[in-house]
């Protein structure tokens, strides 16, 4: 469980993000949704420790044998944190030319400090297996198509076999066909990996039809969350996104008409 | 990586015991100081290139960016304008040496410290002000240079390009000593390094402490590079060339393999390239000259390749 306690941050003098609150749980996928500038990707990589939080707190609670533990993410020490929560941001560039295989062990360096013992060649291949990888793991990153690559960087953070897994829009730039399959491999991950999957996506419709749980933040704050249904709702939407939406049940999931 | 290390040994060698005249003691005594200012070079230039590429996420930098070439040449001049030209054969020895390193490894401290402590700390604005402030320091040695006499400048101006056969053979023991430290500390971080390579979020996210290991790697390279500059000299873009051959040849991301291949074909291109400078084209100062225009070069041609830095 992750725990953003009042959270603030602005950039020079314009703030951008708080104060939130926000508990992300345990399992399944959380959707983070809203208009662009409303601190979705703030909220993300705050709560995943890439940015530090100008007031407030994050915490992430893992229940093992001596109770629930609570780690100050922004305070404790950064190879402990890596073993719990797991964060991947929309753009990524390397200069060092690797192979698929190479980045995504480097998603075990929280756990082998650079030295691969069995168990982490294990998990390393299990997240190219579980990405559809394996074919391509002798392949450089410059050679994979766009979507390719993305589920490499998606197995890099899979393969560091934390609870929590936090993602910056992994649907950026993806079309529909590797869209709705990185959505299906995400499922999959919450369901039989049992991780807590969070995650910042633009299409609603996506948000609706695949999470648990969704957040809608607008202007730095959480105005709704919810079910799918509670929140993808017509009333709701339209305060969101500031735009006429009509919702429609289609196949059972609610669905956003708002393209004219 | 066991083919470039037998070259370089080879290098040495030929260097060493090949096309002796007369005395045999004499030439040894006098190859063995230039064989080891060059090795040092090639560690020093090698290393802190290959460890700030790394760190910056570039290929096209090179630590001397940063105004440590400008320090020393202000060092020298100041010298020279406030106690003439004499004063710089006066004065060489150890203490010279180190009083310069620290001043060099004080300067990069300080700016380290007060770049990364302010508000809008970022490695870009770093190299902004290493740039300009080396350039401010450049003016003012210019300055300084043309209110010379002649005869004063002359004796400066063999100091401002590197010289490796002229090395003080009393500072060598030292010098070695701090790159046999430097080398651990960095030997062992060499699975850290490979991901610090992966920059900033990517590094933090596998649990780095980001910050402090960047600190160290930069403190790492100013201690490397003010020695180099101390005890030979500035050279600018040795340390390039040798990032960029190592990149060529080794064709892998691990440091554990980078490090000791720009060490290795550091010690092949300086001593390879003086043993052939002295015996086929008999210019024996003229190969950092020949080194900085090669390495220039190739820097800009990546440039214009690149079309950004």
């Amino acid at each position: 469980m992750i725990t953003v306690d009042a959270v603030t941050k602005a950039y020079g003098d314009t703030p951008v993000l708080g104060p939130v609150s926000e508990v992300l749980a345990d399992r399944g996928i959380t959707s983070v949704i809203g208009p662009n500038g409303a601190g979705k990707s703030t909220l993300l990589t705050i709560a995943g420790r890439l940015a530090e939080p100008d007031s407030g707190t994050v915490h992430v609670h893992v229940d093992d044998a001596a109770g629930a533990v609570g780690l100050d993410v922004h305070r404790a020490r950064s190879a402990d944190v890596a073993k719990l929560v797991a964060v991947l941001r929309q753009e990524n560039h390397f200069t060092a030319r690797l192979t698929v295989r190479e980045l995504v062990s480097f998603g075990r360096f929280p756990h082998s400090r650079g030295r691969l013992t069995p168990t982490d060649v294990a998990a390393v291949d299990e997240a190219l297996g579980f990405l559809d990888l394996t074919a391509l793991q002798g392949r450089h990153l410059d050679e994979l198509s766009g979507g390719q690559r993305q589920r490499a960087y998606v197995a890099m953070v899979l393969a560091q076999g934390t609870r929590h897994v936090l993602l910056d829009e992994p649907l950026n730039n993806l079309d529909i066909r590797h869209a709705v399959r990185m959505m299906r491999l995400l499922r999959r991950v919450a369901d039989e990996l049992g991780r807590a999957v969070a995650l910042v996506v633009h299409d609603v419709n996506f948000a609706a039809a695949w999470s648990d749980r969704i957040v809608a933040v607008r202007d730095g704050r959480v105005v709704a969350q919810g079910t799918p249904e509670e929140v993808v709702r017509e009333d709701v939407l339209r305060e969101v996104f500031d735009t006429p939406v009509r919702v429609h049940v289609l196949d059972g999931v609610p669905t956003a008409v708002y393209f004219r | 990586m066991a083919v470039v290390g037998v070259l370089a040994a080879v290098a040495v060698l030929c260097y060493l015991f090949l096309f002796v005249r007369g005395s045999f003691e004499f030439a040894i005594e006098r190859r063995l100081t230039a064989v080891g200012a060059m090795v040092l070079v090639a560690f020093t230039q090698g290393v802190a290139t290959l460890l700030f590429q790394t760190v910056t996420q570039n290929r096209v930098l090179t630590p001397s960016i940063m105004g440590f070439d400008s320090v020393y040449t202000l060092a020298q001049t100041a010298m020279v304008v406030a106690f003439g030209g004499g004063v710089l054969a006066a004065t060489d020895g150890v203490g010279k040496v180190v009083a310069q390193t620290l001043l060099m490894v004080a300067f990069a401290t300080f700016l380290f410290r007060w770049l990364f402590s302010g508000r809008h700390a970022n490695l870009h604005v770093l190299l902004l002000v290493g740039v300009a402030i080396g350039m401010a320091f450049d003016s003012v040695a210019t300055f300084g240079q043309r209110v010379l006499a002649p005869a004063d400048y002359d004796l400066l101006s063999a100091r401002m390009f590197g010289r490796l056969t002229a090395a003080d053979p009393q500072v060598l023991p030292l010098a070695a000593g701090v790159c046999v430290l430097v080398g651990v500390v960095v030997v062992r971080r060499h699975a850290r390094l490979d991901v610090l390579h992966l920059g900033r979020d990517v590094a933090t996210n596998l649990g780095l402490d980001h910050r402090r290991e960047l600190t160290l790697a930069l403190v790492c390279v100013s201690v490397l590079v003010a020695m180099s500059t101390a005890v030979v000299g500035p050279l600018t873009f040795f340390g390039f060339l040798v990032a960029v051959l190592t990149h060529q040849v080794a064709g892998t991301h691990r440091h554990a393999v980078l490090l000791p291949m720009s060490f290795l074909l550091g010690v092949l291109v300086l001593v390879g390239g003086q043993f052939v400078m002295e015996h086929v084209f008999y210019a024996t100062g003229m190969l950092t000259v020949v080194l900085e225009f090669v390495g220039g070069t190739v820097f800009l041609v990546l440039l214009l390749r690149k079309g950004t830095l």
